[in-house]
Formats: structure tokens, C-alpha cells, sequence
């Protein structure tokens, strides 16, 4: 094993400020420290400029009008806003919201709050390859719906919903359409006008961008939509999100997304390329289950569980060298395995012998070699010291085993 | 998580993995855990008849690290002992030893599952 350098493969779960990224929010630090509401000396006026040219980079990004950018600290505080703030602003329209078992936890207790306060949601389940099933979606469309919160692409399996489909539902019933983006902006061409989306949040540091900072997209025109802002203050962002603008950080999400329109066509195909060679690598082991859909996906990413193999261990096995993540209860604070490869409905025993390997801009074709060799053998170890292995190998069917839960 | 040198090292390079032949009548076989639940261990003693001690022990885990470093710790405090020294392993000997984070504490019941397993089917094969 080599200890002298750390593979990145969990850019899902946050990637890396881009250089260029940071040399542009520098100066907003320091010599352009100022706040981009003091409308009355060039300090402001600096900071104000960098906010409007950042708000233009964003919706270049996303086909939006700049205007229609509201910054808060994330997609999780752009989530929250969107869904309670829809179903506050339009409480006397319904209460009723759609939504996915497999969203995020920031649209799931968001809603389960909102259920806590009076609200009807419904969480959609979603098919075996993790997508939601479209006949169900209009189904479940009331009179008093609202809203259909549903994400653009999973952040543990990367499938990617037909977002246009939702979208001419939402229009046809009249309801509003508002998806988590996170993990596909910057990454994916999305078109909010062309896909037809109201409300879609995102954030800064899925896309090389830095923390903290995010952006909900709400659409001005056909439909206008307003949401009743959930934090009190000095009535920035058209009203919608008070608090003095992050400008250092606005900066680095606009120079992201600047670098991500310029640079994703290129990525998207090296990415894809990289990410084919280690899934058919890593699928010629003995066992292994892609988990989501092999087509409708983000391109850089894979979810394979390795059977009878569990997760945390076969990590532990190569992460001095590679971070990754699985959907193993073991590397979860809950002791739960991942809820999302539950609601596919994969066995605890496979969502216990996932992982999630997520490349990104800064991954090479030497990272991918080193890591398809590592987890092979990671895998092999992982199979001589397991006890269900050899008794998969001597054909005992393990449902009929009698094991003893605890 | 940042784990114990000791744990790693069970973990990196585990003690008396194998299987010891479960139909022989001095063998006794321990299989504790279910996959859904994210382990299993099957530990198994061999006993020297005339003695009634352990001369060998050996496991297989499908688990974390923690689950496999606390079998494989088990296995070597189980070589030489007698089965009465032997039912007296405490998880809590294991937890101390490996150092388990809280989360981990679970491993180490399973661990001394395991062995009361193995010992209860060693001495049922045997009359005791």
C-alpha cells in the first residue's frame, strides 16, 4: 500500500474548491470587503457588482433569469425555504405535497415537519432502478396539492428523474414543480425554462465551489412564484432570504458555475469514460449488483453492492489510500443502512455491501487503476474471512439459513 | 472513526481465520448474526478431550472491523484455555482490549455470543 497519497472518489459528498475559484474570492475578502446593501460608497458598490455579476454566472448556468437567484448558506436552507415557504405562501390554494421516499434528508424532514404542522404529504416510492413512476406521480395529484417536490439526481445512486415528464404533469394539474438539484447542477446540462422547473435548489460545494453558500432558483414568470421567506431581517433577496450576502462565497459559486458551463461537455465525457472502465472493472467480481438505473444517471458515479461483503469493513480495507463512502448501517451514525437503497428495495443485506464511488474534476486515470486494484482486493479479503461467502460457495441457499437477529 | 493500533491490526491481518471441520465430534461450532443486521461470526473451538481445553480455534466474519477484530481477538484467548475459563470471556474484556467506540460495543456481544454458542454446541455434541 502506498501511504503517500489519498484518492478522492466522494465527490458526492462534497468536492474540492477549484484554484480558480478561490484566487477569485480572495480580493472579496480583503480589499473588496464590503456589503453588498450599503447602496451609498464604492465599498458597497464593489461587493454589489461582484453579487450581480456572480447572480449572472449562476443563471447562465441553469437558463434562469438573474433575478430569479435567491443565496442562502446551502441547498439544505434552499430546500427548507422552498417547501415551507410554498406551503406557507400558498396555504389557503391546499396543504397536500408530493414528494420521494429517496429524497434528501432536507426535503424528507422538511416535509415530515410540515406533516407535524398539518400538512398532507405523500412520499412516493420509487421503482426497482430508483425511478419514480410517472402514472403514480399523477395519480396522487389532488385538488389541494401544491407542490411536487422531486430531485433531479440521487446523491447515492445518481439516477436521474424524468424531470421534463414531471414537469408537463405539474403544468397540466397546475401545481407547483420544485426539485433538489444539488447533485446535478454544474454537472449535467439543467435548463430550468426548458425543463420546465419553479423552484430548484443547489449549492456551491458539490461543483468545486466553496461551503456554506447555495441558491434557490424561483421562477418569475409563468408561473410567479413567491415563497414566504422563513428568516426574519433586513428584506434581502427580493424579500425571500435575509442576512448580509456571503460575497466572498457568492464569488466562488459564481466563478464555479462559470467553469462548469465552460468545462462540462469534456468533463461529462471523461468522467463517463472513467467511471465505465471502473464499473466493468470492478462488475467482472464475482456478485456484484449495480444499484439504480445503468442508463437515466449522473455520469460520474457508480453505486455497486459487493455481496456478502459488508461495507464499513471492505472500507476499512483501503481507506488510508481512497475515500469513498457506502450505504452500510456501520459507517451511518443511526446504525440504519441507507434508506435510499431500502426504498429500491434491496435487502438490508445489500444496502449493508454498498459503496458509493463518486469521481470528480480532479480525478485521473491513474486514481481509477489504483482504486479498481484496491478494492478487488479489498473485496477477495473481505470474502476469505466471510462466513456467508463460504456458505454461498457451498450452495447453501443463506434464506433458509435460521441466523439469529439481534 | 479513528480505531485502536490493536484493532487495526486484527483487522489488517486477523488471527486463525479458517474453518475447523464442524461434523467432527470435538469440534464446536458457534454461528451468530444475520446479514440484514450487517454480521455474522461463526467461531469455532476444538477441544482436546482428554484435557478439556482448547488446543485450536478458528473464524469467519462477515462484518466491520470491529466485528472482525473482536473474533479474531477472541480466537486467541480462547487457545489454551478450558471451556469454564472459557465461558467466562466478558464483551467487556474485548472492549477494553480493542478500545470499541461506544457504537461498537454491539461487536463485542456478538463476539461472546459466538463463543457461548460454540462451547453450548460443543457440549450438546457431547453429552455435557
Amino acid at each position: 500500500m502506498r501511504n503517500n497519497k489519498l484518492i478522492y472518489l466522494d465527490n458526492n459528498a462534497t468536492t474540492p474548491v477549484d484554484p480558480r475559484v478561490v484566487e477569485a474570492m480572495v480580493p472579496y475578502f480583503t480589499e473588496h470587503f464590503g456589503n453588498a446593501a450599503s447602496r451609498n460608497h464604492p465599498f458597497g458598490w464593489a461587493a454589489e457588482g461582484a453579487v450581480d455579476t456572480a447572480r449572472q454566472q449562476i443563471a447562465d448556468l441553469i437558463g434562469a433569469d438573474p433575478r430569479e437567484i435567491i443565496f442562502t448558506s446551502g441547498a439544505t436552507e434552499a430546500d427548507n425555504l422552498a417547501i415551507k415557504g410554498v406551503a406557507e405562501m400558498y396555504k389557503r390554494k391546499g396543504n397536500h405535497i408530493i414528494t420521494l421516499e429517496t429524497e434528501h434528508k432536507a426535503v424528507l424532514d422538511t416535509c415530515k415537519k410540515l406533516e407535524r404542522e398539518g400538512c398532507e404529504i405523500t412520499y412516493l416510492k420509487v421503482a426497482r432502478n430508483g425511478l419514480v413512476d410517472l402514472a403514480e406521480l399523477e395519480a396522487a395529484i389532488r385538488p389541494n396539492t401544491i407542490l411536487v417536490s422531486i430531485m433531479f439526481a440521487n446523491n447515492e445512486i445518481g439516477v436521474v428523474q424524468p424531470i421534463k415528464a414531471i414537469s408537463d404533469l405539474c403544468s397540466k394539474h397546475k401545481v407547483l414543480f420544485m426539485s433538489d438539484a444539488t447533485q446535478a447542477v454544474g454537472k449535467i446540462p439543467v435548463n430550468v425554462k426548458e425543463l420546465g422547473i419553479h423552484l430548484m435548489a443547489f449549492s456551491g460545494h458539490k461543483m468545486y465551489g466553496p461551503k456554506g453558500v447555495g441558491v434557490l432558483y424561483v421562477s418569475r414568470k409563468s408561473p410567479r412564484v413567491k415563497v414566504t421567506a422563513q428568516m426574519d431581517g433586513g428584506g434581502h433577496e427580493r424579500g425571500m432570504r435575509s442576512g448580509t450576502l456571503n460575497v466572498p462565497s457568492i464569488v466562488g459559486m459564481g466563478k464555479a458555475c462559470e467553469i462548469c458551463q465552460q468545462e462540462m461537455e469534456t468533463e461529462m465525457a471523461r468522467l463517463e469514460k472513467l467511471r465505465d472502465k471502473l464499473e466493468s472493472e470492478l462488475m467482472q467480481i464475482e456478485e456484484v449488483v449495480l444499484n439504480g438505473h445503468p442508463e437515466y444517471r449522473m455520469p460520474h458515479m457508480t453505486n455497486l453492492s459487493f455481496k456478502h461483503v459488508e461495507g464499513e469493513g471492505l472500507l476499512m480495507t483501503f481507506n488510508q489510500n481512497i475515500a469513498l463512502s457506502s450505504g452500510s448501517a456501520c459507517t451511518s451514525a443511526s446504525l440504519e443502512p441507507s434508506y435510499v437503497l431500502k426504498a429500491l428495495g434491496l435487502g438490508d443485506d445489500l444496502a449493508h455491501s454498498s459503496l458509493r464511488i463518486s469521481l470528480g474534476r480532479f480525478t485521473s486515470e491513474e486514481d481509477i487503476d489504483y482504486a479498481i486494484a484496491a478494492i478487488r482486493d479489498g473485496v477477495n479479503h473481505m470474502r476469505d474471512l466471510s462466513p456467508i461467502w463460504e456458505m454461498f460457495k457451498e450452495g447453501i441457499d443463506l434464506d433458509s439459513v435460521e441466523w439469529s437477529e439481534h | 472513526m479513528a480505531y485502536s493500533e490493536k484493532l487495526l491490526d486484527h483487522f489488517k491481518k486477523p488471527k486463525n481465520v479458517g474453518t475447523l471441520n464442524k461434523d467432527q465430534k470435538n469440534v464446536g461450532t458457534g454461528l451468530v448474526g444475520a446479514p440484514e443486521c450487517g454480521d455474522v461470526m461463526r467461531l469455532q473451538i476444538e477441544v482436546d478431550e482428554e484435557s478439556g481445553v482448547i488446543k485450536d480455534a478458528k473464524f469467519k466474519t462477515f462484518g466491520c472491523g470491529s466485528a472482525i477484530a473482536s473474533s479474531s481477538l477472541a480466537t486467541e484467548w480462547l487457545k489454551g484455555k478450558t471451556l469454564d475459563e472459557a465461558s467466562s470471556i466478558d464483551n467487556m474484556d474485548i472492549v477494553e482490549e480493542l478500545e470499541l467506540p461506544p457504537v461498537k460495543i454491539h461487536c463485542s456481544v456478538l463476539a461472546e455470543d459466538a463463543i457461548k454458542s460454540a462451547i453450548k454446541d460443543y457440549q450438546s455434541k457431547n453429552g455435557l
